[in-house]
């Protein structure tokens, strides 16, 4: 593949280290930061210059922020809400999507453009009217309150019917003529063959839920059921410096584990899925 | 007939959580800008009282202002940004995987994580970046606490933040340009500015665009940042739109007015929403 540039010559290397180190620096380096300065007691956190490696070494501000901030209890939360969130988007959405490539019904073409319009509708123009909906349905802090209007994921149900569309008609024939019927030839063909749609659209649907903010806020009132997000910002004006940035090292642990695992997925799913980040 | 009975059925789950939480809840934010809304007694129709109202606030003039400086301020820094990182990465054979690893690492922690540490790096006192400042002899802002700063240090936050989907969506546009294009080019004696200029841009405009305008949508919206690291602070340079109307509906329970204002901002982010499902369908046909 050809470049702007031929690649060669002194002038390659030293834009690539140069890149190198301000990528390192910029991105890098305030983790490792953060990582250190929980190491390191309030005390050592205020001093001006700070010290750069903790000259007291704490490690127990970790299993302090746990206790302190009952953050077993908010893991729990914010795993139930991620979950649910998917599990509950993908019940909805794949026979959804199943329907309108394959079924074909009347009205698909309607129904499909009403839910691509609400793509248009910035989600922050509906956070007073669905807000007042959870409300009536009596779901404030009830993780179904996050989970349901979730599901109503117009951009993966786009994903998934033009990943269908591509599965040959023949295949699914087969499957009707070895006597399978609507619900085992989606189990059973499509289902498997469409993994790598899955894969993306489930990836995205958890990062989501555990990165939201906004509705949690709004949904769970009652702090034992909140998220780690929504506690963590409550917490945050009272909780000694230290414990605080531990706090916020382990809540982001599980995606950082989460993109190490699946960094191909991610990232193919950027580009393959449109261009929502 | 059964196919069409077999197909709703599969879509009936769907239909349903788009009806209860999509499709009513637009027509009953246009209903609710027009109500007094309280939960003591039933709504009361009130006409345009509360547009009026919003009119009226001067906040409603300063959130819009800072909203809009914000959404430049984060076209200037955060458009040309990752466009840039890109067109480097793209040229670089090396530590590929490392470059898009680290560029992406902030995307995934959650915003509430990064907004609270970075609040800790711009403490003007022993933070990271005055620290590193001072240690290099050079003056160091008092970022969020004040008001010609706070908006600019939100800006740089949003951009760390959220740059790598940004530069990773470019990464993949700019390596489907031709070669031959370059080639040509070269043969022309093209300099590498006139490169970028005559091949690189318009090679990659739709997604350009495309980007452009959902970040436009996006920033327009922004409310973690200034709800965390400023609450709007300091002498209301950080209110945005979104915060104002959080303010209405959950400190005031005005939810009439909130609405209002929803709808407000609907209407001006539906522009761009516009031009943005223009150019895809023309991308796409």
């Amino acid at each position: 593949m050809r470049t702007l540039t031929k690649n060669n010559g002194p002038l390659y290397w030293v834009v690539l280290a140069g890149t190198l180190v301000l990528f390192t620096a910029a991105f890098l380096l305030p983790l490792v930061w953060v990582l250190l300065g929980a190491f390191k007691p309030p005390g050592e956190l205020a001093r001006q210059p700070p010290t750069i490696l903790p000259e007291t070494w704490e490690p127990g501000a970790y299993a302090d922020a746990w206790n302190y901030m009952d953050l077993g209890r908010f893991f729990l939360n914010t795993f139930v809400v991620a979950i649910g969130a998917w599990a509950v988007q993908m019940a909805v959405i794949v026979p959804a999507a199943y329907a309108l490539s394959k079924l074909r019904p009347m009205f698909g073409n309607v129904v499909l453009g009403l839910m691509l319009a609400t793509l248009m509708l910035p989600s922050t123009a509906v956070l007073v009217p669905v807000y007042l909906t959870l409300t009536d349905l009596d779901l404030l802090n009830n993780p179904a309150g996050i989970w349901l209007p979730a599901a109503a994921n117009a951009l993966n149900v786009y994903l998934l019917k033009r990943f269908f569309d591509q599965i040959p008609e023949e295949l699914l024939e087969a499957a009707r003529i070895d006597g399978a019927g609507t619900w085992t030839t989606l189990v059973r063909v499509v289902l498997p063959i469409s993994r790598p749609i899955l894969a993306v659209v489930s990836i995205f649907a958890v990062v989501a839920a555990w990165k939201d903010f906004i509705w949690p806020l709004l949904v769970f009132p009652d702090p034992a059921r909140q998220t780690l997000s929504v506690a963590l910002q409550r917490f945050a004006p009272d909780t000694p410096i230290n414990l605080l940035l531990a706090g916020l090292v382990l809540a982001s642990l599980p995606m950082v584990a989460l993109f190490l695992a699946f960094q191909r997925h991610i990232l193919a799913g950027l580009t393959a899925g449109g261009v929502k980040g | 007939m059964r196919r069409h009975v077999t197909a709703y059925g599969f879509l009936s789950a769907a239909l349903v959580v788009f009806a209860v939480f999509s499709w009513y809840p637009i027509a009953r934010g246009v209903v609710l800008s027009f109500q007094q809304v309280n939960f003591v007694t039933s709504p009361d129709w009130v006409g345009w009282e509360n547009f009026e109202r919003l009119f009226a606030d001067p906040l409603f003039a300063v959130a819009w202002r800072n909203t809009s400086y914000f959404t430049v301020l984060a076209l200037l820094i955060g458009f040309g940004v990752p466009f840039l990182t890109a067109v480097v990465l793209n040229e670089l054979r090396h530590a590929k995987g490392y470059f898009r690893l680290l560029v992406y690492l902030p995307v995934m922690l959650p915003p509430v994580v990064t907004a609270l540490l970075w609040k800790w790096f711009y403490d003007p006192g022993p933070g990271l970046f005055n620290s590193v400042l001072r240690g290099l002899g050079l003056p160091a802002p008092q970022w969020l606490d004040s008001a010609d700063t706070s908006m600019i240090s939100l800006v740089l936050v949003i951009t760390w933040a959220n740059m790598g989907s940004a530069t990773l969506i470019y990464l993949a546009a700019l390596q489907t340009i031709p070669g031959e294009l370059y080639e040509a080019a070269d043969l022309d004696g093209a300099s590498l500015a006139r490169k970028v200029w005559h091949v690189t841009i318009p090679q990659t405009k739709f997604v350009i665009l495309m980007l452009l305008l959902l970040q436009v949508v996006a920033t327009m919206q922004i409310f973690t940042e200034p709800f965390i690291m400023t609450g709007g602070g300091p002498e209301e340079s950080t209110v945005t739109v979104l915060l104002l109307l959080y303010r209405y509906a959950f400190y005031y329970n005005d939810f009439g007015t909130a609405s209002a204002l929803s709808l407000i901002l609907f209407a001006v982010l539906g522009v761009f929403s516009f031009l943005y499902l223009l150019i895809t369908k023309k991308a796409d046909g």
